[in-house]
């Protein structure tokens, strides 16, 4: 009887120290934040991607409250409307801005490219690349290892086992550009989505000369300068034997891609193939 | 030369020859002598219980990976042979077969798989088994069958070891033959017996570089040492009950014990106090599984504090 | 004997080629001389498509303090200056020089006497180095003249000379030990004077007694040159384990030899560097040792920029039951994909070896063996893990950046676990981040 007692009085006398030091701290001790942050934070994707340029989501919507204008402040995986709200959340007025997207500038699927040697080992990318130039014969395409799958946390990015290369998953890609900073051969970049989501890109890497880039790759750039010639508006550039399209000054008239005797000019979401525009 | 493929991979292109497998098996062959031993000493019991341990282990662990992680099994590594053979070490040679599956499916499900398969338990699997037989199942755990059973097995005449008529007071230190010690000519588990057995398996260990020293060394030691300081018998401590099995064998597991040579010290420190403590003043004659899995659970934390120096580390502290 | 404290392991030496001598192969038809093969900023070319060259005519200069000057290693005409592939597969500027005469400079003739060296100083040997293109032979083509100038602030008062080939199959060093010990002496008494030490120490590994017994014999006579008999223990010729082998002074963590006051130049390099001054002949050669388990291999002297394919067929051709070709030993060498790519200042050995594919992994069961073997007192398992799972910031804390890739633990792993793998690629994130 008497363990029983001193059982219960034990337990129920630390039970009420543990409470009473409990409510001492959350009276005392309590730091107050703004509670808009929460209710940002709550609109955030919550991937901590980084991509606002801060080091997480509750860091961005603490700067949201702090700021006297949106400018610069940009949530690319939340989009327009969730910034919209957040700017009447903070009462300031929504900076548009321009949605971006990944694309990968490598077609150099299996059937496309020599395997010019074995590999054993990790089979990670960035693993691969510290080899030189990886089993395959082109030393600036994709190496098929899934660094950027790996690395994006919105999970918008798959691997094509037929193709061996990365795909892009425009529905949840928010151009954080993790996949970017993840790839050792710099192949992917992120650019805008551009106007009703229609794109136009060089789907290449390579920055050998012409002859020893067809040999690499039968889809790579070899830096002809027929897309140049072909583009009534300057967005087409080569550099280091590798065309760029400028999305800025693309005005998406692929005469670029008709002309292009390799195929290495890529687009998204045409509704009509090219093939018919001649 | 273009017809010809060379692989490329990084540097070191060459490895030593040697695998964890190939270890694994080095250590169920040094466990012969004392299989062997106990197979003299006991009997037709001693092999079936052996032989029912090890194939529990392989099974519970082929069923885990096949089924229900749906992997590829990882038999050939040894590991759950070895898991098996040292299950079976530490039981009684009369335990019935049903008791041994528990205890095999328990050492190899929650001992080992459960925490992510080889390499990743905190626990020796094999003495999660024993432990949790002994808790389980105190009485048949511990009427262990006198030497000599011959080709009895489930109806075998039992005893208390030695470490447990001491206990009892039914005998004491000065009447223990220490050449019957030595040979296996007493009761207990099947690992249990035989001292010069497990001596020898271990300098095989020792000799083919599959364990170094400092774990059995520091366990004897501290052992001897802290038994002597509170008045044991020294001889009686270390050749009977599971001290030599335990320090050989089971403490030097690779994946429960420390990293560095120092914290191997610790840790076999730890185990021969923790083990005299038990036997003197526990409630169990035998304290060596406890004291393993004690120090088995301190291993990540004796990792922490015994790192290895690095190179060129000390004069930066300056 | 002497050797350095932690760690450290035992392969298999190999070393079949180790009483071969030094067979001088003749240039052929073209060679091909990459920009960028030594540390630090790529050489630019003086040099264009066209243009006639004589055997050691500088064809690029040094691009920055960290860069050397290139050499024709033949007289003829300048192809072009164009990207080729290297042997890793990537594409590299590179000279393209066609050899058209025969008539070469030798090199025979003593360009400086004692008394005119003598005369020099420190700045003007260095100055010399970089100018004959001198690069540390070794494997990590450092310029010499930067190894050989102190740090502001620093003095060096120990010249220690790597003589010792701790890799298996290479005994390029060894030949030349060997076969030209007075020159390799006179260099390390040059390289004294180029870094201002008072005393030099040669480490040998004690497995080439007959390149101990030829240098002692040399510099029998000195004092403030000696040749010390070292252990045969891999890595002992890492920058930091040489040291603490040969003074017993250890290197500080993140630190160059120079905060402990020792330079360190390869036996190859002190050679180079005696012809440089002594006879005007700049870097447009070096020993490389061909091996392997089916080939009769050997040490021979190559004229920089051949096709690494043409000193294998010189040797003897690719044995058929290669899967793999190193350049280098094979604890840190690279795997070659492309063998009609040039050789370079720093390769030492081409080895060829009959198992590709490395053994298959198993899980770690924290065996231990890695920290055992480790010789910079790291925790292999450990950063290795770290680097795996992205958290590079722990690996940073547990000392991944002292890592010197020796490739000991992923030796030893008896899980064969691609431990450097991960722990080279935790270093690139890590100097990466560092960057941005």
């Amino acid at each position: 009887m008497e363990v029983m007692l001193w059982s219960a009085l034990v337990l129920g006398g630390l039970g009420i120290v543990a409470a009473f030091v409990l409510y001492i701290v959350a009276r005392f001790f309590r730091v107050d934040e703004d509670e808009r942050v929460a209710v940002i934070e709550e609109l955030l994707p919550g991937a901590n991607c980084g991509a606002c340029g801060r080091s997480g989501c509750h860091d961005f919507a603490q700067a949201c409250v702090n700021a006297t204008s949106l400018e610069g402040l940009c949530c690319p995986g939340a989009g327009a409307e969730v910034m919209a709200r957040i700017a009447d959340i903070v009462g300031l007025t929504a900076v548009s801005s321009d949605p971006q997207v990944a694309v990968i500038k490598c077609a150099g699927s299996c059937d496309k490219r020599a395997v010019v040697a074995g590999y054993s080992g990790v089979r990670r990318c960035s693993v691969v690349a510290l080899t030189g130039a990886g089993p395959e014969s082109c030393s600036y395409g994709c190496l098929g290892c899934g660094d950027c799958v790996d690395v994006c946390p919105f999970g918008a990015m798959e691997m094509d086992s037929a193709t061996g290369l990365p795909v892009v998953i425009e529905q949840k890609c928010v151009g954080c550009g993790k996949c970017v900073e993840a790839c050792p051969r710099g192949i992917v970049e992120v650019r805008s989505r551009g106007r009703k989501n229609l794109r136009v890109w060089v789907a290449c890497s390579n920055r050998s000369k012409g002859a020893v880039a067809r040999k690499d790759c039968k889809v790579a750039c070899i830096g002809c300068g027929l897309c140049v010639k072909a583009c009534p508006f300057d967005a087409v550039t080569i550099s280091d034997s590798l065309a760029h399209v400028d999305p800025a000054k693309c005005r998406l008239c692929r005469k670029c891609v008709a002309v292009c005797p390799s195929g290495a000019i890529q687009t998204a979401n045409f509704p009509v193939p090219i093939k018919s525009l001649n | 030369m273009e017809q010809r493929l060379l692989t490329v991979s990084l540097p070191p292109h060459i490895h030593a020859p040697g695998t964890t497998a190939g270890a694994m098996w080095r250590v169920v062959v040094a466990l012969i002598p004392a299989l062997a031993c106990s197979m003299w000493v006991f009997g037709l019991g001693a092999a079936v219980v052996t032989v029912i341990s090890v194939l529990a282990c392989m099974g519970t662990e082929y069923f885990i990976t096949r089924f229900m992680l749906k992997r590829r099994p990882t038999l050939g590594d040894g590991s759950a042979a070895l898991t098996g053979l040292l299950l079976a070490m530490n039981l009684p040679s009369n335990l019935p077969p049903w008791t041994i599956v528990i205890g095999a499916v328990v050492a190899i499900g929650i001992g080992k798989m459960a925490f992510g398969g080889l390499g990743c338990n905190i626990f020796n699997p094999a003495l999660v088994g024993r432990v949790f037989l002994l808790l389980s199942f105190p009485v048949q755990m511990t009427s262990w069958p006198l030497p000599g059973a011959g080709m009895e097995y489930l109806d075998a005449a039992t005893g208390a070891t030695v470490l447990g008529a001491i206990k009892m007071g039914e005998l004491s230190a000065s009447d223990i033959n220490v050449a019957d010690l030595l040979v296996g000519n007493t009761g207990g588990s099947l690992g249990e017996v035989g001292a010069l057995a497990l001596i020898v398996g271990g300098l095989f260990l020792v000799l083919s570089k599959v364990i170094t020293w400092h774990i059995p060394v520091s366990v004897i030691a501290s052992a001897a040492l802290f038994s002597l300081s509170v008045g044991g018998d020294i001889a009686v401590e270390l050749l009977s009950g599971g001290l030599l099995l335990g320090a050989i064998f089971m403490a030097t597991d690779y994946v429960t014990s420390p990293m560095t040579r120092s914290g191997m010290l610790i840790y076999g420190a730890g185990i021969g106090v923790i083990t005299i403590i038990i036997r003197h003043w526990g409630a169990y004659p035998e304290g060596v599984s406890f004291a393993i899995l004690l120090m088995n659970g301190c291993t990540p934390l004796i990792n922490r504090l015994c790192r290895p120096k690095r190179f060129g580390a000390e004069r930066r502290r300056r | 004997m002497l050797t350095f404290r932690k760690g450290g392991i035992h392969p298999p030496q190999n070393k079949f080629t180790e009483s071969r001598p030094i067979e001088v192969l003749e240039a052929p038809g073209s060679v091909t001389l990459l920009l960028g093969q030594h540390i630090g900023a790529p050489s630019v070319p003086v040099v264009k498509a066209g243009d006639a060259v004589s055997r050691g005519q500088m064809v690029a200069k040094a691009g920055g303090f960290v860069s050397v000057a290139l050499h024709s290693p033949v007289s003829g005409v300048v192809k072009g200056v164009r990207q080729v592939r290297t042997a890793d597969g990537m594409m590299a500027d590179a000279i393209i020089i066609e050899r058209t005469s025969d008539d070469a400079a030798t090199y025979t003739e003593l360009l400086r006497d004692d008394e005119q060296v003598e005369a020099m100083s420190a700045e003007e040997i260095r100055g010399i180095a970089r100018e004959a293109g001198l690069v540390g032979l070794g494997g990590a083509c450092f310029p010499t003249h930067v190894k050989l100038t102190p740090p502001e602030g620093t003095a060096f008062d120990t010249l220690v000379v790597n003589g010792a080939e701790c890799e298996p199959y290479l005994t390029c060093d060894d030949a030349l030990m060997r076969s030209c010990a007075s020159g390799v002496i006179d260099g390390v008494r040059l390289a004294m004077k180029g870094c201002g030490a008072r005393r030099a120490v040669i480490g040998v590994e004690d497995n080439k007694p007959e390149a101990i017994a030829q240098l002692e014999r040399e510099c029998a006579t000195m004092t403030d040159v000696v040749v010390e008999r070292l252990m045969t223990k891999y890595p002992q010729g890492g920058e930091k384990q040489l040291i603490e082998a040969l003074t017993g002074r250890r290197v500080p963590s993140g630190q160059l030899p120079a905060s402990v006051g020792v330079a360190v130049v390869n036996v190859a390099t002190a050679f180079s560097l005696h012809e440089a001054v002594r006879f005007g002949k700049p870097l447009i050669e070096r020993v490389v040792t061909v091996s392997g388990l089916d080939v009769p291999g050997g040490n021979y002297r190559v004229p920089i920029g051949v096709a690494i394919d043409y000193l294998i067929e010189a040797a003897g051709g690719v044995p058929a039951s290669t899967e793999k070709i190193i350049l280098g030993g094979p604890m840190m060498g690279r795997a070659a994909e492309n063998i009609d790519a040039p050789l370079t200042k720093g390769m030492s050995g081409v080895v060829f070896m009959e198992q590709g594919h490395r053994p298959e992994v198993t899980p770690c069961v924290r065996c231990a063996r890695c920290v055992d073997a480790c010789p910079m007192g790291l925790e292999p398992y450990l950063i290795s893990t770290l680097a795996r799972v992205g958290d590079f910031e722990r690996a940073a804390e547990r000392g991944i950046s002292d890592c010197i890739e020796c490739g000991s633990c992923a030796y030893v792993c008896p899980s064969a676990r691609p431990l450097t793998d991960y722990i080279r690629y935790g270093k690139v994130i890590i100097r990466r981040n560092k960057k941005k």
